[in-house]
């Protein structure tokens, strides 16, 4: 899977906890999840979840740890993946 | 349901209970219950898209439907959100369980070592308190935001809980109301206990029977209801509807003696309750043109009247104007005295007291206590000023509030 495919999935995911003043325009590949896009941190246990169930993949609690922007996500997803 | 289509059901007396098919498949013996039917389209009235993800906590759902519903009625719109909380705002929603189908999903997946899976609004919809939690946040209250449980009597013990904190200056406005979870995992208990009928899976709407000499036992319900308190200042300065003004109120247990027992009612502790809620109201017994009963349609039924023409020492033709809700919508448990304090409440706005179906039989023992006549058959146009409400809960505890119209 390529990373673009990844990122257009991961953005559809993750808009669903954007809260209502950020817009799906605002993600950007460098986004920084919890202080840029305002995701309640407690919801990044749920985004997490979906990626689980999109990519077929498992998170570790440590992985979650390093997954504080947008591309550092696809690049935890794409090594997950190619394993 | 809103005021509207409600007023319009307790007037013609339209029954809301129903068989459930997934009942009799569990073997129920009692296969028949009220719930409330809310589409997907409504849930998006009160929820966010987020907020419904997993969502599967029927009580909350309920009870911020209701909630939200009261605090729109009464002029107050919370949907600009102010940054700041509304520090006079506080909440007190009773409810006797949560989300118990969210519960069972959680225990499925922990027992398949997936506690990982269980999310992020696990805690938030199975906690007591969830309910006013989702509540006070929509809300933006910032005064005492709470869940209070006595099982039945938990609304009407909500509604007194409020009034406190406004009588007492610590608040302006309290949200007051209780919802209840439903479904089999609620109502499973009852049904061995043998408290619910069995007798009317083919008849659903004659069922449920306060009252009756047929009365066979209760049918379990669930829903919520809410009322919005204000001091009285306030309310006059907003302008907007006042139903009714709160006199006061009592709350006390029968501590399971004389009598009483976890299942059932110490008699003395029940007058008790009644006689300190309108001497805390300063109103006399006479004073009370209407009752609206806790009457869950069991063997109970006379007692509790026998109750009531004690406390108010009161009988015969010279007894007030009696209902209950349960008739129509079961018994809603943690949510009864909620639902059935905004039927009363309705009733005194607009002088009306709503029909006793199922009635037609009223019980001998209560017919020699009070005239039949005041256990209105049909629906009866009458002026009401000063009412009383009771519930008395598991526990042996009760709670009882006298309203006046304004």
């Amino acid at each position: 899977m390529t990373k673009e495919n990844i990122y257009a999935q991961l953005k559809s995911i993750i808009k669903i906890y954007l809260p209502e003043d950020v817009s799906v325009d605002d993600i950007g590949p460098e986004s920084h999840l919890i202080d840029e896009l305002n995701i309640n941190s407690s919801h990044l246990i749920d985004v997490v979840l979906d990626l689980e169930d999109a990519f077929g993949i498992e998170i570790k609690d440590d992985e979650l740890e390093a997954m504080d922007t947008v591309s550092s996500a696809i690049e935890i997803i794409q090594k997950k993946i190619n394993n | 349901m809103g005021i509207p289509d409600f007023l319009h059901a307790i007037r013609t007396g339209k029954s809301g209970i129903k068989f459930f098919p997934k009942l009799k498949e569990l073997n129920f013996s009692c296969q028949i219950g009220a719930m409330p039917d809310i589409s997907e389209e409504k849930k998006r009235e009160y929820f966010t898209e987020l907020e419904l993800r997993n969502f599967n906590s029927n009580g909350i759902l309920y009870g911020v439907i209701a909630g939200l519903d009261a605090l729109h009625d009464a002029g107050i719109d919370k949907t600009a959100m102010a940054d700041e909380p509304d520090w006079g705002l506080g909440v007190v929603f009773g409810t006797g369980t949560s989300g118990v189908e969210k519960f069972r999903e959680a225990i499925y997946k922990l027992d398949d070592g997936e506690v990982r899976r269980l999310g992020s609004t696990t805690v938030g919809q199975t906690m007591m308190s969830g309910v006013s939690a989702y509540l006070g946040g929509k809300m933006g209250a910032g005064n005492q935001v709470t869940t209070n449980s006595s099982a039945c009597a938990s609304g009407t013990e909500a509604v007194l809980m409020g009034y406190e904190q406004i009588a007492t200056g610590k608040a302006i406005q309290m949200l007051c109301g209780s919802c209840g979870d439903d479904g089999p995992y609620v109502w499973g208990g009852f049904d061995a206990m043998k408290v619910t009928t069995f007798k009317h899976n083919e008849t659903p709407t004659q069922s449920s029977r306060p009252m009756s000499a047929t009365a066979s036992g209760f049918v379990p319900g669930s829903g919520a209801g809410a009322v919005l308190l204000e001091s009285l200042d306030n309310a006059i300065a907003r302008g907007v509807t006042i139903y009714a003004e709160v006199l006061g109120g009592n709350i006390n247990s029968g501590g399971q003696r004389q009598g009483g027992s976890m299942t059932a009612p110490n008699s003395i502790a029940v007058q008790k309750c009644i006689i300190e809620a309108l001497q805390n109201s300063g109103v006399n017994p006479e004073e009370i043109d209407y009752v609206n009963g806790h009457l869950t349609a069991t063997v109970k039924d006379p007692v509790e009247i026998e109750n009531w023409c004690a406390a108010l020492d009161r009988q015969g033709a010279d007894f007030p104007y009696i209902n209950s809700l349960k008739a129509m919508i079961g018994h809603g448990l943690a949510a009864s005295g909620s639902m059935e304090i905004v039927s009363a409440l309705l009733q005194l706005h607009h002088n009306f007291v709503f029909p006793n179906i199922n009635c037609e039989d009223v019980h001998p023992e209560i017919a020699r206590l009070i005239d039949p006549q005041k256990i209105p058959r049909h629906e009866l146009n009458v002026p009401l000023k000063t009412i009383a409400k009771a519930s008395f809960g598991f526990g042996d505890v009760n709670a009882c509030v006298i309203f006046r119209k304004i």
